[in-house]
């Protein structure tokens, strides 16, 4: 799928001239001991005795397996060895310097976010947030870190957020799509409370293991079907964030939905106001169309990209959108990356191509304005 | 908005069954009594609350009982005033939801036959689609190959969230007796809720399961066509009832890029997800998801590249427009004609057996 360029020229395309904001890097461990100066050795011995299973059968590994080792690139194991992201280093001349990335947003998976035990996953996620400081943003200025959340338990995800509130390297807080119960449920409030207060924004990464079946009709059987599916997960997320009126009870808050598509939007803008005109009687708490929520308060990363047979089509649905809905993201170093060089497949204005690249980014992240 | 031309044929229209009574004259014996003595008195899915005001347009609502649901009403309400050719009911009664697979079949058998004794035989207007009890494939095939010899079945009806997504390869003998009879799979909204109504989990509010079944349409269509069923069976056809269709551009564009980096893994799908669509998968009109505005409509249509994918329908009784305007603003003609007549046609292959 990937195109291999040279790692150590790092050419500066056309549109890597204007800054790029990556809203989805994922940083690796290079092993388990990562965790480790951050980790009570109660949960180091427990993790070696009994695993940290989510709701999900095996002990190790995703529920459905990836298409690539790790989900990576081919190109992006570091030389000097370890999963790929995992090295600094590689990952600045591989990708930050390569592709022009001024801020890049770091979202950490498999950091104990929907681990079952909950204290464990609480345990896991706060040394996640520790070793974001340590290895990445205080070592490179451009990366900024998202507050990693036990988001099953609501009340320990507040108190994380508020350790971070003062902390800029921190600009968002970080929730997995699939969730046990939908997104707008009362039991995550407490997470958007803290959050708003912190004036971070919450962004919603595909995968997770809530449990439930990736569709309303059971477990699919490939690994396309559940990629494929975190958009319907994404969707589900979202409508219920809007008719629950977690937007009203938060005016300030807001969602950035990642890696799950966005070209969606639309329709289900539509389809939300459509049918909420018929049902208003059952959600009065709702004082604007649901439409208008989600043009207000809620972001879209745009990798992986949907690609339309025709340019024209790809504008006409972020016409639908608007341009400031959209922040770019690549997704290194998985399989599907984005390229900022290839992304963009029209021609549209210098306006547009800066909100896009990196104007948007600037005004949703917490202390990015630049 | 635009005018529908006469004769249309209407893919989607949902006679009630009044109550348990009405089925008591076509359950067997044994299933009568079970009725009686464990006082089952109805089985009305939460899909569509007796109440609620998408459930029943207000002037279609009768002073008491549910909507729909003799065929005088129905030909007044919902064939006469559109000028209805043809209109393909769609029985939503709850024989789906019943864990027991034989109470699901014995449900399904005296839905059916109350279709045909009090709505077929009554009216030369209607067509039906087989109510099968899904919870056990071999007794739905039973069941399509029982009603099959009458031709005014047109369509098999499966619920679009069941136990397990319907590419899968159990269903499979259901969609060769499909093909086999020249029936098509209609798809409806609506679930077992033997899974949440939503892939995280049990929603708080109706609205959400409402808006949700779009997306459920589209893990559907993801399941069938990485599965293989239309590889399988090339010449079946597949409606999409009651789903929405405004969500098909984006769906596919995600899907045909994932097919595109992720086809190793179902390497027997040997074509872009697109155009399996626009050969065997076709979409009730109603409800009309669509942006407010005509010209964005018209781009959406623009989106979908084929104007042979959508089947006129008013989803009668729920209320998903008012008055006559069961067509969009902003439609021409020929656009019109396809939707009400053509494309219908050309979707079930019984109805040009049994309509001149």
């Amino acid at each position: 799928m990937n195109e291999i360029r040279s790692q150590a020229t790092p050419e500066v395309t056309a549109a890597s001239k204007v800054g790029i904001g990556d809203g989805d890097i994922h940083p690796a461990r290079k092993g388990p001991k990562d965790f480790h100066p951050w980790l009570a050795k109660r949960w180091q011995d427990h993790i070696n005795e009994y695993g940290s299973p989510g709701r999900q059968g095996w002990q190790v590994g995703p529920a459905y397996p990836k298409s690539q080792p790790n989900a990576s690139r081919r190109d992006a194991y570091p030389p000097e060895g370890g999963r790929p992201g995992s090295s600094l280093e590689f990952m600045q001349r591989q990708h930050l310097d390569a592709n022009n990335i001024e801020l890049g947003i770091l979202n950490p998976l498999g950091s104990g976010q929907g681990v079952q035990n909950p204290e464990l996953s609480a345990a896991l996620c706060h040394a996640t947030n520790e070793w974001q400081l340590a290895e990445w943003t205080s070592k490179d200025n451009r990366l900024r870190a998202s507050v990693v959340v036990p988001y099953e338990d609501p009340v320990a995800s507040a108190a994380e957020i508020r350790r971070y509130a003062g902390n800029p390297a921190f600009v968002q807080v970080l929730l997995l799509s699939r969730t046990a119960e939908p997104m707008g449920s009362r039991k995550y409030w407490p997470i958007y409370e803290a959050a708003e207060e912190a004036g971070m924004p919450v962004g919603v990464h595909a995968f997770g293991y809530g449990g439930n079946p990736i569709t309303p009709g059971g477990w699919p059987s490939y690994y396309i079907e559940e990629m494929t599916g975190h958009s319907q997960s994404q969707q589900a997320g979202l409508t219920s964030l809007v008719i629950e009126g977690v937007f009203e009870r938060f005016p300030a808050l807001k969602m950035v939905m990642i890696e799950a598509g966005f070209a969606w939007a639309p329709s289900l803008a539509w389809r939300l106001d459509k049918h909420w005109k018929t049902l208003r009687s059952e959600t009065p708490h709702l004082k604007r169309l649901p439409s208008e929520y989600l043009r207000e308060k809620v972001w879209w990363t745009t990798q992986p990209m949907e690609e339309t047979e025709s340019p024209t089509r790809l504008a006409e649905t972020i016409e639908w959108m608007g341009w400031d809905r959209l922040i770019f993201a690549t997704d290194y170093p998985h399989w599907d990356f984005d390229d900022p060089a290839h992304v963009l497949p029209m021609k549209i204005s210098e306006e547009q191509r800066r909100a896009f690249f990196m104007g948007n980014a600037r005004k949703v992240y917490r202390g990015c304005a630049g | 908005m635009t005018a529908l031309p006469e004769g249309a044929i209407d893919c989607d229209i949902h006679p009630s069954v009044p109550s348990v009574q009405a089925l008591m004259p076509y359950l067997e014996d044994h299933w009568r009594e079970q009725v009686v003595m464990r006082g089952i008195d109805e089985l009305n899915s939460i899909s569509y609350p007796l109440n609620s005001p998408l459930t029943c347009r207000a002037d279609w609502k009768p002073a008491s009982g549910r909507p729909a649901a003799d065929v005088a009403t129905v030909a007044r309400q919902a064939l006469d005033p559109f000028r209805t050719s043809v209109a393909i009911a769609n029985c939503l009664y709850g024989v789906q939801l019943l864990f027991s697979e034989d109470m699901g079949a014995a449900f399904a058998r005296a839905v059916n036959d109350w279709m045909v004794k009090e709505w077929l035989d009554k009216e030369p207007r209607l067509r039906a689609s087989i109510v099968v009890p899904t919870q056990n494939v071999e007794m739905a095939v039973d069941e399509i190959n029982r009603c099959a010899a009458d031709k005014r079945f047109v369509q098999v009806l499966l619920l679009v969230s069941g136990d397990t997504p319907l590419g899968r390869r159990h269903h499979w003998p259901i969609y060769a007796a499909c093909e086999k009879h020249g029936l098509a799979v209609g798809i409806h909204a609506g679930s077992s809720y033997h899974n949440p109504p939503t892939p995280v989990g049990w929603p708080s509010y109706y609205t959400e399961d409402y808006v949700g079944q779009a997306q459920a349409f589209q893990t559907q269509l993801t399941s069938m066509i990485c599965e293989g069923v239309f590889t399988k069976f090339p010449h079946l056809k597949v409606v999409l009832l009651e789903s929405g269709f405004t969500w098909l551009p984006a769906h596919l564009w995600r899907l045909t890029k994932y097919w595109r980096g992720l086809r190793m893994e179902i390497p027997w799908v040997d074509r872009a997800p697109g155009d399996i669509v626009r050969s065997n998968v076709r979409f009730s009109l109603q409800p009309v998801d669509g942006p407010p505005d005509q010209e964005s409509l018209l781009k959406l249509f623009d989106h979908m590249q084929s104007d042979e994918l959508l089947l006129f329908s008013t989803d009668y009784p729920h209320h998903q427009f008012d008055g006559n305007a069961a067509l969009p603003n902003g439609l021409s003609a020929e656009l019109a004609r396809k939707i009400a007549i053509d494309n219908p046609r050309a979707t079930y292959a019984r109805l040009m057996e049994t309509v001149g």
